[in-house]
């Protein structure tokens, strides 16, 4: 009941957050969706990694690295640190500039116009909410699954939650947090979530070091931290110190997935939220450290929890093993800060997620088929409010159907790193036609569709394309690999092969985009 | 120098696929295995060579180009 409180009283401080910003709010639309233009190096390098670290981060590396190993680090931490400050250097920069000249506050304002066609924004969004509702999905299912396994037990006089193991019920945990969220985006938009967003990296940051040094103690049982780190570490078995379990192509695989970052839309919104070009100077240098300090003691953890000594029953679901950590090993008090620390880290993507999903259906939708000066900057506020309404109750519908967040966010990567080839293009490639993006996208969508159709939609964990290794001579075959390796290469091949058989793109709109 | 820290951060990506130490699962400085404190390595290296990259790499003009008037965002 203690770990409840805290939560709540977390949730509620979060809610605070959320309605002291709406107090700031200027009440136009570039402000709710963009805070103006006015976010410094600080603030973005916050937001950015807030964002971009979600339940994949903390409870999916901690789950997977339970069942593969401490080569977990190896596939998404150390390449996302590389790829991820790229995006930001390569895409996010340009991305910025044009969007300021211009005036964009989405990704479909920017192809629309970069490549002057109309359709590519009607392709394009049914696609993004698509891919960012399945990401959305990670932090639901994550954040149920950690409140009701903390709090399991603390409703052992209420037989109707013996279901849930007494428990907050997984449903009603997500609803809450999806609410909580819900509420501070729709005061405080993107400032709001700004905010939101550095105050909860902080605390899953200082929160995060203290569940390490909790947990090692416990499990190392002394009274000296090294001693018992050692202590720790000696107990994990060497298929899980090593990288045994996993298939070398599916490492090389992985570092296709970061380039994700270069097309999801609320990372695109929170470029153009940012002062000037180097406001993103400190991010792009920060982020390979942040990620470090936030996914070494995650997974040193996950394979602690794999040894005998750690109390971690055998055959834990990975979404579970962080919280059953906590449960074990720390105080009511702690557990329930610990808690609140991994609800920080699902929490400060969601906002982000929502946001932009209103912002979206609001500018590329409604906005641009509507008449000039058809909406006044309130009703296009309020729209992407009610948008933003709608998407929390269908990715909370869709979440009752629960799958393991680390296989949930896997797909969504892949299918956002299938789009990176277009944004590439975009920027650095004058002969990109507007038929070789349409191309490259529908094969996208089309090839993702089918291997998630044959991967039983995310069940099949160890799903990988080509599904039999291919020969081509003797001495060379095609092994398994992820199915973002397959979706990636077809993308941008179909995008380069179309775009030189198709009219080029006129020189006034090129004269826009390149000097 | 622009080319040495693209090559430096094609050299990271290279040396991010470790093929040839797979196996090695002994504990370093008494508590990290191997392989973890390797790819933390990289992580540290990587967020060096980006501190070069916009310390050489940076390019000039940018606020200048975003700010041009070319008649944006009536709303704004």
């Amino acid at each position: 009941m203690i770990q409840l409180g805290i939560i709540i009283g977390y949730l509620g401080l979060l809610l605070g957050l959320g309605l002291f910003s709406n107090r700031l709010f200027r009440g136009t639309v570039k402000d709710y969706m963009l805070a103006s233009h006015s976010i410094g190096p600080f603030l973005l390098l916050m937001s950015l990694f807030g964002t971009t670290m979600t339940a994949f981060a903390l409870v999916g590396s901690t789950g997977r690295s339970y069942t593969l190993g401490v080569g977990v680090y190896g596939l998404l931490a150390s390449a996302s640190g590389i790829v991820h400050s790229l995006c930001f250097f390569v895409i996010g920069v340009p991305l910025w500039t044009v969007g300021k000249r211009y005036g964009y506050t989405t990704q479909i304002q920017y192809f629309r116009d970069r490549l002057n066609n109309d359709f590519i924004g009607l392709l394009l969004f049914p696609i993004l909410v698509t891919l960012v509702v399945s990401y959305l999905l990670l932090g639901v299912t994550a954040s149920g699954a950690v409140v009701n396994r903390v709090t399991a037990g603390a409703f052992e006089s209420w037989e109707w939650f013996a279901s849930s193991g007494y428990g907050v019920p997984i449903p009603a945990a997500s609803a809450v947090v999806c609410a909580v969220v819900l509420a501070y985006v729709f005061f405080g938009g993107m400032r709001g979530t700004a905010w939101a967003n550095a105050f909860q990296t902080t605390v899953f940051m200082v929160l995060g070091v203290i569940t390490f040094v909790t947990i090692a103690n416990a499990i190392g049982g002394t009274d000296n931290f090294f001693e018992n780190l050692k202590r720790a570490t000696e107990s994990i078995s060497e298929a899980h110190r090593s990288r045994e379990r996993i298939p070398k192509p599916v490492f090389f695989s992985f570092l296709l997935i970061p380039l994700s970052v270069a097309m999801f839309p609320h990372v695109f919104q929170h470029w153009l939220t940012a002062r000037n070009a180097k406001a993103f100077k400190v991010p792009i240098v920060v982020h390979p450290i942040f990620i470090m300090i936030v996914w070494l003691p995650c997974v040193l953890v996950g394979a602690w929890a794999s040894s005998p000594i750690s109390g971690i029953p055998t055959g834990t679901p990975e979404n579970e093993v962080l919280a059953t950590l906590v449960r074990t090993h720390a105080g009511h008090v702690l557990g329930g800060l610990l808690t609140a620390g991994i609800l920080a880290a699902i929490m400060s993507s969601l906002d982000s997620q929502f946001l932009c999903m209103g912002t979206i259906f609001t500018e590329d939708i409604v906005v641009h088929y509507s008449r000039e000066e058809r909406f006044t900057e309130r009703q296009v506020v309020l729209t992407a409010r009610v948008f933003i309404v709608g998407i929390v109750v269908v990715t909370f519908v869709l979440s009752l159907f629960p799958r393991a967040v680390f296989d949930l966010g896997l797909w969504s990567f892949s299918g956002f790193a299938g789009l990176f080839p277009l944004v590439f293009a975009a920027i650095y490639w004058r002969r990109l036609t507007a038929w070789g993006a349409m191309a490259s996208v529908l094969t996208t969508i089309v090839l993702w569709t089918v291997l998630f159709g044959r991967a039983d939609f995310g069940a099949n964990r160890r799903y990988a394309f080509p599904e039999s290794p291919v020969v081509i001579t003797d001495s060379l075959s095609i092994p398994p690999m992820l199915p973002v390796v397959a979706i990636f290469l077809c993308s941008a091949t179909v995008l380069v092969l179309v775009s030189v058989v198709t009219k080029p793109p006129n020189e006034k709109t090129l004269a826009r985009f390149f000097r | 120098m622009k080319y040495a820290i693209w090559i430096l951060i094609l050299l990271l990506l290279v040396l991010h696929q470790d093929y040839w130490q797979w196996d090695r699962s002994e504990v370093v400085f008494g508590f990290l295995p191997y392989s973890l404190a390797y790819h933390a390595v990289i992580s540290i290296a990587a967020g060096i060579v980006w501190l070069l990259a916009v310390y050489f790499c940076w390019p000039d003009g940018l606020d200048d180009m975003a700010a041009e008037d070319v008649g944006g965002d009536a709303r704004e």
